[in-house]
């Protein structure tokens, strides 16, 4: 499956905007980009495993609060910044 | 607890200092020559980042630790081992643990404060988050695990109180100090949540807020209600603690338990309310506050309009209006608690950085101030860097 990776996080992708990633689960494919680019995933996952308040994950088109969700091989995944203004 | 008096004296530096600025978005380094007279600003560093505290290791005067988080990014901290040319980010920072299946953890907003260890333990750093939080590094940075057993326990769990108890960017613990004379007593603050001492290397912590006031109306008794700004211990005399609180400044020498308002003899329209405390690298009777505006909503500006710092050189009994050089009305700003600090040269350097984006300087322990930058962002930190 993609991953599309928001532009505050592309320091940790070498800028890449997409990635390749295989997993069962959400929580599958976060530790996984997390092995390849450390520490990205506690950036936008909190030591609770919740998603942080000012992140929102899509999975195809629709908004998932839980990491345990299982995924498709063909799912595309949107990691979003929102709405942290000041 | 009886203790020799006598510490390591700080030593008087002659060369070049350089400041460490950590502010809302971002980190800057501004360095000055050997006279501290030419100062130049580098470019910003981890632009948008908001930059809680900036620290330099005195022990190699090389590595730069920096408390970081953006509006949408969780907390963490960077590292350089080259002053600041290059950074890499800790592998683990800091963290509350994981909790059990169906119990609400904590999670750290911010990592607030960066203390580096006792001169005897290379690459030992402590750290304060919000929510309270103590975390400890051996590792000069890299990981960091939590430390002690407040962060978890009951009863220092009741002391932290909510989130409705401290300050409106969050509840902090700050303030973590280590007497040079034996790494294993340490004291840390925490707003809200009061001061506490450890003389077992953080296996036993204890409150020490006998003396503290309370705003009106609250139990002084009660640890949860009492808000220490920011605490400091005298270099050459670590029995000697200096404190800005919420409500008042206060010194206490130990063994006494009793800290002892020195605020009271500050100028009754000016008060002794602030954030930041300096103390004097040789002198443990003179140290500087910056006071602000902490009457009916508590404004936090520079009261009037008309920013001073105080001096005191006899442990406040008494204290001296230093304004030469700010602006003499009109200035709206105030230095938060990490954002005042002082050098080590013969005439002391002070430095300041405020909430409107200025840098300012003195050359002669406060009898004048001069700008040295304008324009920054709003600075949390202030860190002297003895070169």
């Amino acid at each position: 499956m993609i991953v599309h990776i928001p532009g505050a996080l592309r320091s940790y992708t070498k800028e890449k905007s997409e990635l390749a990633a295989d997993g069962q689960s959400l929580a599958d494919v976060l530790s996984t980009l997390d092995r390849h680019y450390p520490g990205i995933r506690f950036r936008i996952i909190t030591e609770q495993d919740r998603i942080r308040p000012h992140i929102r994950i899509f999975v195809n088109d629709k908004q998932i609060g839980d990491l345990s969700v299982a995924l498709q091989p063909d799912d595309r995944i949107h990691i979003i910044c929102a709405l942290s203004g000041g | 607890m009886p203790r020799s008096r006598k510490a390591t004296s700080s030593q008087r530096n002659t060369g070049a200092v350089a400041l460490l600025i950590g502010t809302r978005k971002g980190t800057f380094i501004l360095r000055g020559d050997r006279t501290r007279r030419t100062w130049k600003l580098s470019a910003p560093m981890f632009l948008g980042h908001i930059v809680h505290h900036v620290v330099l290791d005195p022990r190699d005067r090389r590595t730069i630790l920096m408390a970081a988080r953006t509006g949408h990014l969780g907390p963490t901290v960077f590292r350089s081992t080259d002053f600041g040319k290059s950074w890499k980010e800790a592998k683990t920072p800091p963290a509350f643990p994981k909790a059990p299946e169906g119990q609400n953890g904590r999670v750290v907003d911010h990592v607030f404060w960066l203390t580096p260890g006792h001169p005897g333990e290379p690459g030992l750093w402590y750290a304060g988050t919000s929510p309270q939080g103590l975390f400890r590094s051996n590792d000069g940075g890299v990981t960091w695990k939590p430390f002690s057993y407040i962060n978890d326990d009951p009863q220092y769990r009741e002391w932290m109180g909510s989130a409705q108890d401290g300050t409106p960017d969050g509840p902090k613990l700050h303030s973590i100090l280590i007497d040079p004379r034996d790494p294993k007593h340490l004291y840390f603050a925490m707003s809200g949540g009061g001061v506490h001492e450890s003389t077992d290397g953080g296996r036993t912590f204890a409150p020490m807020i006998n003396g503290l006031e309370t705003v009106e109306g609250f139990d002084a008794a009660t640890v949860t209600f009492h808000d220490p700004h920011c605490v400091r211990l005298c270099p050459t005399n670590p029995d000697r603690l200096y404190q800005q609180n919420h409500c008042g400044i206060y010194r206490i020498d130990r063994p006494s338990n009793e800290w002892m308002r020195i605020g009271s003899n500050m100028p009754k329209k000016i008060g002794d309310i602030g954030f930041p405390m300096v103390l004097h690298p040789r002198d443990a009777n003179t140290v500087w506050v910056f006071p602000m505006d902490g009457s009916t909503v508590w404004p936090r500006v520079s009261p009037g309009g008309k920013p001073a710092a105080y001096v005191t050189h006899n442990g406040g009994k008494t204290w001296t209006r230093q304004d030469k050089g700010f602006p003499r009305a009109n200035a709206w700003w105030t230095v938060k608690r990490q954002a005042m600090t002082a050098d080590a040269h013969e005439a002391v350097g002070l430095y300041l950085g405020t909430t409107s984006g200025e840098v300012w300087a003195s050359r002669t322990g406060g009898a004048s101030w001069t700008c040295l930058v304008r324009h920054l962002p709003e600075i949390y930190s202030l860190e002297a860097a003895e070169l």
